[in-house]
Formats: C-alpha cells, structure tokens, sequence
C-alpha cells in the first residue's frame, strides 16, 4: 500500500527549516536536548531552537570537531545533544571525531547537518557535500536517515530524539514541495515507504530526489510506463525486506539521489540487490565529480536531478 | 592519605604498567610512567565520589585520558583503587580483553570516556564540565593530556571554548615529558611556550614538579579555588619515569620490554619500594 502523496501542494519548505522547528517542538518536551552549532545558527536555522531556548543553545565558533567532541562528553552526562552544521563539515571536517568521539562510544548524539548536496546552489563545491551519507554509512553503530519533505524532516527529528544512539540526519537548504500528509504520515527509522505502487520499475529515491521521482514517475506513466517510488528516508539500516520486495515484482529499478553515486543510495540498494535479489540498477546522481556554483534548481537540471532528467535517463535506460 | 602511601600506590601503578604491558608485547610505557602520581592523587585524594561500587555515580568527579595511549597507567590505576583485579592486567591488549589497547567506555567501569585518537579527549571533558555548569551540579572534570597531543589544533579549539565559557570546573593536566614517538617535542613541532599559550587561552597556569604529591596537592587546591577560569597544570615529568633504561628515552613510548628488561624493571621497582617501607 503506497502512503498518501500531495504532488500539487503549493507548500514549499527547507528541510532545514523544518529542523529548526522541530528542535522547538521536540526540546519543549524534552528539557535534556540540547543544541550545538558552529556558527551557522542562521543558516541551519537552530537559530529558532535558540530564541526559544537560549540557554540549551551552544554555539561553539567555528570549531566543528571540538563541537562533536562537546556533544559527545554532553550526552555521556545524559544530555541528547543535536550537533549542526552544514554536511560538508559535520560530516567531513568531523569525520573522525562523529567516528571516535560519538559512534565508537555509542554515545547518545545526533547529528543534524544541513545545506547537503548540490543544492546548496551558489556557494559551489567547497560547499556542496555529496560525500555525507557515504562517509555516515560506513560507520558502524550510525543510522542515517535523509528526509524528503517538511512532514517527514519534523517526524524524523522526533524519531532521532527517541531513538538511543548516534543518528545522522541530512536536511537541505532549497524550498522544496511538502508532499506528505500531516495528519496520516508515520516515520519509522529503518523503514522503506512506498509512494507510489507500480510493477514495471522501481524507483528508490531519498531526499528532496523523492518529489522529483514522484513527477517523473507521472511522466512515465503516460508513456505506458507504471514505475513503483520507494522513499529511502533510512539509509542505514535499509530496509532490506521492501527493497528486496519490490526488486523481485519489478525486476528493473533506478536509484536517484542528490549525492554521490558511490556509497550512497545506490551503493546501499546494490548492496540489498547483489544479497537478496540481483537485479540491474541505474544509478542516477552526482557522478563522481564536484559542483559549481549556480541557483540550486539550474544545478539539479545540469546534473540531471530534476524530474526531466530522471525521466530522461529511465527511458534511455529502458530502451 | 599520608605521602608514603601515596607513592607506594604510584609504585604499585608503575608495576602494573610494566606487568601489563610486557604480558601484551606491545604498548605504550613511557608516558604511562611518567604520569603515575598523578593518576595515583587523583583516584586517591582528589577525585570525590569514586566507588568502584557504583562507577556510574552521575555526581562523580569525572577523568578523561586524553593521551589515550597511557591506558596501562590508567588500567593500573583503577585495579589498584579497587575497580577490577590485578590480574586482568595481564590480559592487556589481548583478544576478549576489556582492555583494550586505547581505554573503551563501554567495555570497562570506570572509563569515563573512549579515548585514544590525540586531541579528541580534551573535547569531551570540556562537554562533561559544560554539562555539569548547566545542570548547576558541583563534580569537576580532570583531563590528562600529552606534551605532544598539544600538536593538535582540536585541543586549542577546545582551551578556547572552555576558556571563553569560564569552566572552572575543569582542570587539564599537562604531562610535559618532553618526548614524542619522533623524539623530543622541540625537534619534532615545538609547542613552547607552555604557559603563555594556556594564558592566552584564558587558562589559570601552574607549574608542578608531576613526580611530587606536595606539588600536587597544591596545584590541585589552587585550582578548586580558581573561579571564574579553568586551570592549566603543566606537570613537568619524566618519561619512563622509575625504570632505569627508559627514563628520558623517547625509544620506550611505543614499546614493551622483552624478558629480561621486564626483570630489570621490576627489580628497579623493587628497590623502590624497599626504599619506601625502610
């Protein structure tokens, strides 16, 4: 069964956004959660978590591995410390503390980065991680999760609080379509959901690449074409089930991400596949090159991440 | 706890170290050595609210061995205060051993935080006395570093924050040994001056003799009394500290002694202990 989808919703909202929100919304119930940014409290809006709360907001300057080091010794004493920046340096700069400092000692930190992938737009390459949810995957005890719109961003902000362990959480910068319903939609980290059922090809997609999968997923229908969308908002764990599931009713499937192809998405799907259900997959994303500078939505249609571009390649693909 | 008992405990430390580290073939002697008095005044004297009983104790002082490689002294330190046997010592470093070769949290009472990549450590300490500021409790947080972890540009981002937020309920501990794997620390990358470095960073600064409990208990006194700034105790030291052949010898930080230099080291241990009970 596919969950309810708005693909006409006029709602656009930053990933980001609803993060900030969220914090908000979450730390008001829950005096132990705490906030870390490294300068960039305006840009990944844990400035509204700071006005709320100011006391439980830590800006540590522009020090983002002694950031995660803080985080790590707050949540040994029972803080749940959401640790922020943007992807390239939570997760790059940081890379060795998220490693040792909080994953290594499963200590009880999520962290939250932001302004992930080519979206980031004008800043350019030294900005634009497409690197993140490989370099995440790869470290043992760590869930990561890439939400796809405004409904599911604010869920998995929650999920990540309830949930005992490091988390990493990748938001956007772009305003992108709220495509889930509020009142119906359920998160649960490690689950698959289906967007839109279909049995000649499946389409994982993750992030904003969810509402962009979706449209062209219409596009191709027209052309006879009834392509399954899966949201992988969980990278890890996969739901390994779903994928398989869905791999062996369609027998054909696509990965589409605003990240790398290598250790991302496709990696992840490749890795249920070559397991469970071997199948030939097209991996549609960055393709193992940096970024450049332009508005985010020139960008996606230069990459071919924009519902055109996907709808392009699948049709080549099946040819 | 008088003086002599204090330095037949670091002795005793020393000994585990030496056991520890040749039943593992490898290790790190040297600046475990060299910082014995130290872990001996602060999981004898200093630190309130140690209990092997309840290591967890939420209003305990904490510790965090940033030099993470000096885990045989910090092993040897907690089975001598009563947290495990003596024995396991021995199983340092080995297949199935709590003890692994950089301290684990999770694996060990009494660890309070993983450590062993240079650098990362210091941070940690700074988010456990942050924690204690917010929640308004009173235990204080001890973090021992090494001359040349100093290298690290994490430590000073986390001396700036600590600094700049005015714990004074944390107390880093300097063990200037003098010596790295590479040498000594001024061949190597110089991180001289000392002092003015941690003033500059809005640190107390006191100068200590690491080898002296006198020194130590005062250094220590002055720094509870410190409000207002966090305290920087630069503990002059001396590497491979009670071992004849591996005193100043930068060539003993990585390594274990083979059979008959553990005979010798243990018998230098000896000797310093009959000169203790004379």
């Amino acid at each position: 069964m596919s969950v309810k989808v708005n693909l006409n919703s006029d709602k656009k909202v930053a990933t980001r956004e609803s993060y900030g929100n969220a914090l908000v919304e979450v730390g008001r119930e829950h005096e132990n959660l705490v906030v870390l940014d490294a300068d960039l409290a305006g840009a990944t809006k844990t400035e509204i978590f700071k006005k709320a709360f100011p006391e439980r907001h830590i800006d540590c300057g522009i020090a983002e591995g002694n950031m995660m080091g803080i985080a790590a010794g707050l949540a040994s004493c029972g803080k749940v410390p959401f640790a922020s920046s943007f992807a390239m340096f939570a997760t790059g700069r940081a890379f060795e503390q998220v490693r040792n400092s909080i994953a290594h000692t499963k200590l009880n930190v999520k962290v939250a980065a932001t302004h992930a992938g080519i979206s980031v737009g004008e800043d350019g390459a030294t900005h634009q991680c497409c690197e993140d949810l490989s370099l995440m995957r790869t470290i043992p005890n760590m869930v990561v999760i890439n939400p796809c719109d405004d409904v599911e961003a604010k869920a998995a902000v929650q999920a990540a609080y309830e949930y005992d362990g490091p988390v990493y959480l990748r938001f956007g910068r772009l305003a992108i379509p709220v495509i889930n319903d509020p009142e119906t939609y359920k998160f649960e980290i490690g689950k698959g959901v289906v967007m839109r059922e279909g049995k000649d090809l499946t389409i994982f997609a993750t992030g904003l690449e969810v509402y962009e999968s979706l449209v062209a997923a219409e596009k191709l229908a027209e052309d006879g074409i009834d392509a399954e969308v899966i949201n992988i908002h969980t990278l890890k764990p996969i739901d390994e089930e779903l994928v398989a599931a869905s791999l062996a009713k369609t027998g054909c499937a696509v990965t589409v991400e605003e990240h790398s192809i290598i250790g991302g998405l496709y990696s992840a799907v490749c890795e249920v596949a070559a397991k469970k259900q071997p199948t030939k997959i097209l991996a549609i994303g960055v393709e193992d090159v940096f970024g450049h500078s332009g508005p985010a939505k020139d960008l996606l249609k230069e990459f071919g991440l924009d519902s055109e571009g996907i709808y392009n390649k699948i049709k080549e693909f099946l040819k | 706890m008088n003086k002599l008992e204090l330095q037949k405990h670091a002795n005793e430390i020393r000994k585990g170290i030496i056991q520890g580290v040749h039943a593992a073939k490898a290790g790190h002697p040297g600046g475990s050595l060299s910082s014995a008095e130290i872990l001996t005044y602060l999981y004898f004297v200093e630190m309130k609210n140690i209990d092997p009983a309840n290591p967890d104790n939420p209003d305990r002082d904490g510790f965090i061995l940033s030099k993470g490689h000096a885990a045989p002294v910090l092993y040897a330190a907690l089975a001598e205060r009563g947290f495990f046997p003596k024995e396991e010592l021995l199983t340092l470093r080995k297949i199935g051993s709590r003890l692994q070769g950089h301290p684990d949290m999770n694996e060990l009472p009494g660890v309070d935080m993983s450590t062993g990549s240079l650098g990362q450590g210091l941070s940690t300490a700074v988010g456990m006395a942050l924690a204690a500021k917010m929640d308004n409790k009173n235990y204080r947080v001890y973090s021992l570093l090494g001359d040349g972890e100093i290298q690290e540009g994490q430590i000073w981002e986390a001396c700036m924050f600590a600094g700049h937020r005015k714990l004074d309920n944390l107390v880093v501990i300097l063990d200037n040994n003098g010596l790295q794997i590479d040498g000594n620390i001024k061949d190597v990358c110089s991180p001289y001056p000392l002092d003015e470095k941690f003033l500059a960073f809005n640190f107390n600064v006191i100068r200590v003799d690491a080898h002296d409990f006198d020194a130590l208990a005062a250094a220590f006194k002055e720094a509870e009394e410190t409000k207002g700034m966090p305290t920087a105790i630069i503990a002059k030291s001396i590497k491979g500290k009670g071992v004849s052949y591996m005193e100043n010898n930068a060539g003993w930080h990585g390594k274990a002694p083979n059979d008959e230099e553990f005979e010798i080291a243990m018998k230098d241990l000896a000797e310093i202990e009959a000169s203790l009970c004379q």
